[in-house]
């Protein structure tokens, strides 16, 4: 079991979908995520392990790839389709709490702002670190961050942004979290975003990169 | 009109604008709301700003036209609007410079990735079409492929251009400095790496610009320069990074200590210098003195 547990592991992390796909070459009419999933479920394996000593592994060591520059966003979301292609085949077991996530995370990209890209790779990779991510996209208003937050109670929030116009926007919903669900835990990211901003709105992190958010995520529910 | 090519073998050094987001942002621009819009509601506002360019003395300015190809415009419920905001974006800027000077109009990515299968190749290549014929009928006589991440998407828009226009083409990309210290856009695409493709597509000038401020682009445009001999060289550095202070933001780079930069861009093998995000004509008058200063190449 190990043993295709760590195949899986490396299917996520080289991004191989499954038997089909052509990428990445090497590995060209071997089993992909998608298969060793279904053999995993079939063989009994627990779904939580699958999810644990699989993708887990699989999508933490490309994320750390990535925030050491040795890949790239390409790289990560091969990984991430790899990740979902599993995850479909999981929900399931989520859905009747034979799995669980480590924690749920309201995400987006804060208002005025339309870029998508980031947010939607530390949305994949946390979803691939097993958090519920809920994903409200782009052009996010403070009340509905706020609304969503209190519909989830317990739920840390991600915000995003590209544009050093749109990121003091980060600071508005900072307050009216603090008011209206303070015990909130708020990552932030974003191009122009640093740990000096973050510290003069008062979010409680700041990452540079999808793994990062994920790492400091763990801590707190660890 | 002469070719930026040619201009830049007779001339040395030439001088692009600087940024425009802050002009607009002063006349009134809300966060969030679509800046290529103004060139059909706020053509005076636009003007200005290309006005204030021109007035420093630009070899070329660009256009108000960044996020003009229809899929960006979609986003703001306006793609139907494409081919007049980016034809009016080049005519303004077109009759700030006069029919002597050039106008290098913006073309800047769409935002969506190729590899995420939202949009496809054909529908980048015929946004960017789209956006190129207008340009071009607008009065631009090159386009600046800019702030591209995605060598194919980069490729995309090149071709696009150059199979449909007879505008001169420049293509700059944004790269960030790893902690190895290498350089490489988002998606990994190196200087390196860059200079074959995009030549191949059809680029006349290769380039670097955003996010990196003059000491990193002054290394970039080395880099290019070496992989591309004979190639003309645009760089447009932001001023340095952006710092939060007491009611926004703060650019470090002043137009004199950018401007204390451009011995070593010349030296490096850059050929045109301008300024991307956080310099303003101040920057590009003190950029414009500094190269006044350099023996001539």
């Amino acid at each position: 079991m190990s043993e295709l547990l760590a195949q899986l592991a490396v299917c996520i992390e080289r991004g191989k979908v499954n038997k089909a796909s052509p990428y990445p070459p090497d590995l060209r009419g071997q089993d992909g995520a998608e298969e060793l999933t279904k053999q995993a479920l079939d063989s009994g394996v627990a779904p939580s392990d699958i999810l644990e000593q699989g993708l887990i592994i699989g999508m933490g060591t490309i994320g750390h790839k990535f925030s050491r520059n040795e890949v790239f966003v390409p790289d990560l979301l091969m990984a991430a389709k790899a990740m979902s292609s599993a995850m479909v085949q999981l929900k399931p077991f989520f859905e009747s709490g034979q799995a669980r996530h480590k924690g749920t995370i309201v995400i987006g990209t804060v208002k005025g702002d339309l870029h998508d890209i980031g947010k939607k790779l530390v949305a994949m990779v946390l979803e691939g670190g097993g958090w519920n991510v809920i994903d409200l996209n782009v052009d996010v208003a403070p009340e509905k961050f706020v609304e969503t937050l209190k519909q989830h109670p317990g739920a840390a929030l991600g915000m995003s942004a590209l544009l050093t116009t749109t990121m003091v926007n980060m600071e508005e919903t900072v307050k009216r979290v603090r008011q209206e669900a303070p015990s909130t835990k708020i990552i932030i990211g974003g191009a122009p975003v640093t740990d000096e901003f973050r510290a003069k709105i008062g979010a409680d992190a700041y990452s540079p990169d999808p793994q990062g958010a994920l790492d400091w995520l763990n801590a707190q529910v660890a | 009109m002469k070719r930026i090519v040619d201009e830049v073998r007779e001339k040395g050094t030439l001088l692009s604008d600087g940024g425009w987001g802050s002009f607009l942002i002063a006349k009134g621009l809300k966060t969030g709301e679509c800046p290529e819009r103004w060139n059909l509601e706020r053509r005076d506002a636009v003007l200005e700003a290309a006005r204030s360019y021109a007035d420093c003395g630009c070899d070329l300015i660009t256009t108000n036209t960044f996020g003009g190809n229809r899929i960006t415009l979609a986003k703001h419920g306006l793609a139907d609007q494409a081919a007049a905001i980016n034809e009016t974006g080049a005519a303004i800027s077109r009759e700030a410079v006069g029919p002597n000077r050039h106008v290098n109009a913006s073309i800047g990515p769409t935002g969506e990735l190729l590899m995420m299968g939202a949009v496809s190749r054909d529908q980048m290549y015929e946004a960017f079409r789209e956006q190129a014929v207008a340009l071009e009928r607008g009065g631009a006589d090159a386009c600046l492929v800019e702030t591209m991440m995605d060598l194919e998407e980069a490729c995309v828009a090149i071709q696009a251009a150059r199979e449909n226009t007879k505008l001169e083409i420049v293509c700059t990309m944004t790269f960030s400095r790893g902690p190895d210290g290498a350089y490489h856009t988002m998606m990994g695409v190196t200087p390196e790496a860059m200079a074959a493709p995009v030549l191949e597509a059809g680029a006349h000038v290769i380039g670097a610009n955003c996010t990196l401020g003059p000491a990193d682009m002054v290394e970039l445009a080395r880099a290019l320069r070496a992989a591309a001999p004979g190639v003309p060289v645009m760089v447009q550095p932001n001023a340095g990074q952006p710092e939060a202070v007491e009611g926004g933001l703060r650019y470090p780079e002043t137009p004199e200590s950018m401007a204390s930069y451009v011995p070593a861009f010349v030296e490096a093998g850059a050929n045109i210098l301008g300024g991307c995000c956080g310099t303003g004509p101040a920057h590009i008058l003190a950029i414009k003195e500094a190269l006044s200063r350099m023996p001539q190449r």
